[in-house]
């Protein structure tokens, strides 16, 4: 695909959402404008998506204007103040917005912010302690010096924390399958394996 | 040499942020009133813009302006555009339209009515040398810097008297030479003379180039994406038509440039622009896609190489020709780093080099990891294998012959001195380590359709540059800052270096914080994070720093406590008398002396020869504290350089033309180690990219359309978790003699070492088969093993 062509694939995406049903407010350039996200030319459909949601986000229900088609990574991003949630395509490719939704990965630039209704999400500045204790596999990757450019950091961490809760001693390869989602164009692959280990045999012995 | 903070482990201060999500990039910005603008991107791949109506664009609700090429200062031709009215590839930016959000900013670039005039275009260079061309510009068809923008055209002999599939070799837009070349080939054992395409491939930055700026009480402030700090300042105040005082930049996180965020690019000064014009906070957010276009890529070569060797295996003669597809606009010389790393990585007793930067209508090319030097590995390294196979000496054996003196060896056309060359004791350490000659018995052996290949790569680069500035303060509460106007390219360098001004003030690195990221920090001059040089040139820069500091600690010393300077020495909290340590005073009493003092103690006299950058930074620290301010002017030994060598052994699998890293290990010649696991994970990291280059990463542009393919991860794939054994990586430590504390650079040499070594490899587990091409494609290896010819033709480029 070309890169026109790459974009209007994505604005068809967007605007058989926006067909589905869509509300519209005078608020909505107020929050519309921040978003990146417009809802311009959207008129009040019947059994449309309602607009303020709660969600839960790292433990706190957040309550949040959200357009019909509103990704969750720019909620997070442009709505929640949630910046650690990187966007590196935007397309579910790279994995830098890796997020957990009721304890499973997802890349957040590719769910609906509607569809994560009366669900958990944890992004990764909610991985850690209550009173901001570091989590194991964050420690772990400062001992490892694993992040290099740091931007797809974020998304192995959240990757990996998801791996350990389902899998709390895992293989090498195993870990290694389940951050291969998460690309890292620096190449750091090798210490953020041994980051994961290392939280793993840390999780072990206490 | 035992030191007390270098050769150790550390945690760098902005680690912490990197794996908690506070790190906070370009686009992690918000500033109030803040528009988002979108752009307007040329379909065609050479163009000439004949109208542009924007008057339906600007009746939309929300649009608040639109800046095109007429309202822009473009940096003379054939320098890359900020916006253009001559697009030159698709995807190139004709105009930007700022709307309060971007699903608005797209409606209204959907409506603008752009009328294009089509221009011929050219996708492969060979095109544009023939005598019937078609050229990517319309004001010459060769160019790059150091190579005036001029019209070559080559003759119908030329193309003539080239043997199928050999590349004609006419006029060059440079060359040089030395030694004897015909004499050379002539008592030459074996000679080559072969035709090699190395590809282009993207940087694939993981941060899109976003950029967010504004401007507040007669400044201009910049959110960037560079891999650099203060070196981007001037670049981008003269594409924002400003006076580099007049902007402020804050680059404290980059992720990811690989050479593609170096320097000042003109897409980051759209934003700027934008937002002078229409008094509002303007974010741009590049795609992924259009990262594509306007995010660079690696320059690609056709070239062709004769080399003879001796019975031993020496280089005795080297003829190069080089033709480089970089772009439409002014990219950068690989072509030229190619020739270097030819003549010091071999050190042919005689060489020729030709070289010609023809423009093409493809997406901006600019410096990628090794530019040059780490493609030409991946042309270079398997003929010396051909070589050793026909000369029956082993692998190892012929990179020995040629591998270059620890001193006093030479590089390029000038044969310039290179300052240290352990590239031999590198070998060396890599084939004990990795067991050559044990893995080397197992090239070729088969198990079912799996095939063992074992291969060697080197590569090269420089590693270092002079003349910058430094610049430390201690202040009354006993800390050390180091400002650094290093950028944050994910290397740890910003920190590694400073350590070096912390090492000479013997500095507990508890005490000192490390200044940087922010013009607003008051940071010097320093060259970009570029060029596998920061631990090299700021090492030089802290350190000058650093000395000047030391003086006038001791000077305040002797004042205070009687004596002369030279009776003082400093312990890290203290200056003491030597003779006398308890007549001494703490480094926070000094600060607070200096204070009191003023003159050059405190900054307030400058000396004469730093950069006015530095100048405005020490001024406004000025009264601050004890200030530590020189530029180095240090002894030039030559040229530093950086070398790796990469030991692979891979399972190439007949039957599907796919292979597996069984063991890899990478050694690097970096001078003293400032930070081993920072070096560890550079050389790791180079790997991957390695990898990615030989074997993995497509890049393909249309020859009919020049529209490009790959515009997407998943498309383009550079290495993931899957491609990726565990590594391993090593290093000499022997000092580099003309850096302070011998230290050097490294970033780039692993890439090229472990990318040729894989070629080998590949090569080696076919019995020796050259594919005289990279990315070798697993077609291109089912096809040699069916003993087809390959999909492509022989100089076809842009097609894997």
């Amino acid at each position: 695909m070309n890169d026109e062509a790459s974009r209007y694939s994505r604005r068809e995406f967007i605007k058989r959402v926006i067909a589905s049903g869509a509300v519209a407010s005078a608020a909505t350039y107020i929050y519309g404008g921040l978003s990146g996200c417009s809802t311009k030319g959207q008129t009040l459909v019947a059994g449309g998506v309602e607009r303020l949601v709660s969600i839960n986000v790292n433990g706190e229900l957040r309550r949040v204007d959200v357009l019909p088609q509103e990704t969750l990574a720019m909620t997070l991003r442009y709505k929640l103040g949630l910046t650690g949630t990187k966007l590196g395509c935007d397309r579910a490719e790279c994995g830098a917005c890796t997020v957990m939704i009721d304890d499973v990965t997802y890349y957040s630039c590719s769910v609906l912010t509607h569809s994560v209704r009366a669900r958990k999400v944890v992004t990764v500045e909610g991985v850690g302690g209550p009173n901001g204790e570091l989590h194991p596999v964050q420690q772990a990757f400062i001992d490892e010096l694993s992040p290099q450019c740091g931007f797809c950091t974020p998304g192995q961490v959240v990757s990996a924390v998801a791996l350990l809760k389902r899998n709390p001693k895992p293989t090498r390869d195993e870990c290694r399958a389940a951050l291969a989602g998460n690309l890292c164009r620096c190449g750091a692959y090798d210490n953020y394996l041994n980051g994961v280990m290392r939280a793993a045999q840390g999780a072990v012995s206490t | 040499m035992s030191y007390k903070l270098l050769g150790k482990n550390f945690t760098p201060h902005d680690v912490l942020a990197k794996v908690t999500g506070q790190a906070k990039y370009a686009e992690d910005f918000r500033v109030d009133g803040m528009v988002f603008c979108r752009l307007l991107t040329s379909p065609m791949p050479h163009a000439r813009v004949r109208s542009i109506d924007t008057t339906e664009a600007l009746k939309i609700p929300g649009v608040v302006g639109i800046l095109t090429a007429d309202d822009v200062k473009n940096p003379p031709a054939p320098a890359p555009t900020i916006l253009t009215n001559e697009p030159r590839y698709v995807g190139e930016p004709i105009l930007a339209v700022a709307a309060v959000d971007e699903t608005t900013a797209q409606d209204a670039i959907e409506k603008i009515k752009l009328d294009l005039e089509p221009l011929p275009f050219v996708i492969n260079p060979l095109d544009s040398l023939r005598p019937n061309p078609i050229d990517a510009r319309l004001d010459g068809n060769v160019g790059a810097q150091g190579v005036k923008l001029q019209t070559i055209r080559w003759t119908k002999e030329d193309f003539e008297q080239a043997d199928e599939g050999k590349l004609p070799m006419g006029k060059a837009g440079e060359d040089w030479s030395y030694g004897d070349i015909e004499a050379g080939f002539a008592k030459s054992k074996v000679v080559y003379d072969e035709t090699f395409v190395t590809a282009s491939n993207s940087h694939h930055c993981m941060e899109p180039r976003t950029a967010l700026a504004y401007w507040q009480n007669g400044k201009c402030f910049v959110h960037g994406s560079t891999q650099s700090q203060s070196f981007v300042v001037p670049g981008l105040a003269g594409l924002v038509g400003i006076a580099p005082h007049e902007l402020v930049y804050i680059a404290e996180f980059c992720g990811g440039g690989f050479g593609s965020k170096g320097a000042a690019y003109p897409v980051m000064a759209i934003p700027a622009l934008m937002s002078k014009k229409i008094a509002k906070p303007v974010m741009m957010r590049i795609s992924r896609a259009e990262e594509y276009a306007v995010g660079h890529a690696r320059n690609a070569f056709i070239g062709r190489v004769k080399l003879g060797f001796g019975e031993d295996g020496r280089l005795l003669a080297a003829d190069m020709y080089i033709v480089q597809e970089g772009g439409a606009h002014n990219g950068f010389w690989d072509f030229r780093n190619a020739a270097d790393a030819l003549s010091i990585v071999y050190t042919p007793e005689s060489m020729r080099y030709r070289g010609v930067p023809v423009y093409a209508n493809t997406p901006t090319r600019s410096a990628q990891r090794g530019p040059g030097e780490n493609q030409i590995a991946c042309a270079l390294e398997p003929l010396l294998d051909r070589a050793a196979r026909d000369l029956k000496i082993d692998p190892l054996q012929i990179r020995k012959v040629n591998t270059p003196k620890i001193f006093d060896s030479q590089v390029g056309n000038d044969r310039r001195k290179v300052t240290s060359a352990y590239l031999g004791d590198a070998l060396d350490k890599g084939a004990a380590r990795f067991n050559w000659a044990e893995r080397r018995a197992r090239s070729g052996q088969r198990k079912g359709s799996k095939v063992t290949g074992v291969g060697i790569g080197q590569a090269y680069h420089p590693a270092g540059a002079n003349g910058f500035d430094g610049l430390c303060r201690i202040t009354p509460d006993g800390i050390l800052h180091i400002h650094t106007g290093v950028g944050n390219l994910g290397t740890f360098s910003h920190s590694g270096t400073a350590r070096i001004a912390a090492e000479t003030l013997k500095y507990d690195w508890e005490k000192c914080v490390v200044e940087r990221g922010d013009s607003r920090k008051h940071l010097p001059w320093n060259l970009g994070q570029f060029g596998s040089n920061t631990s090299f040139t700021m090492a030089r820069t802290n350190y000058v720093a650093a000395m000047d500091a030391l003086q006038k600690i001791k000077e305040i010393a002797a004042k205070d406590l009687g004596g002369k300077p030279d009776d003082y020495d400093v312990d890290g909290t203290k200056v003491f008398a030597k003779n006398s340590p308890g007549r001494s005073l703490s480094f926070a009493k000094v600060a607070q002396r200096a204070i009191d003092l003023g003159g050059k103690y405190d900054g307030h006299e400058l000396p004469a020869d730093i950069n006015p950058m530095t100048r405005a930074s020490a001024t406004a620290l000025a009264g601050s504290g004890l200030i530590g301010v020189a530029k180095d002017t240090l002894p030039v030994g030559g040229e530093t350089a950086a070398f790796a060598c990469a030991f692979i052994e891979i399972e190439l699998d007949i039957e599907t033309g796919t292979h597996r890293i069984v063991d890899f290990l990478n050694v690097g010649d970096c001078g003293t180690v400032i930070h081993p696991m920072g070096l560890d994970t550079q050389i790791k990291g180079g790997s991957v990219q390695g990898f990615g280059l030989a074997a993995l990463e497509h890049y393909v542009v249309d020859p009919q359309t020049g529209i490009p393919g790959n515009v997407g991860l998943y498309q383009a794939k550079p290495p993931t978790y899957l491609d990726v054994p565990d590594l391993k990586a090593d290093w000499v430590d022997k000092p580099d003699p003309t850096s302070p504390m011998g230290t050097k650079g490294i970033g780039e040499p692993p890439l090229g070492a472990a990318a040729s070594a894989l070629v080998c490899a590949i090569s080696d587990a076919l019995g020796g088969h050259l594919f005289n091409r990279t990315p070798i494609r697993p077609d291109m290896i089912i096809n040699a093993i069916a003993k087809l010819p390959p999909a492509h033709k022989p100089m076809q480029i842009h097609t894997a």
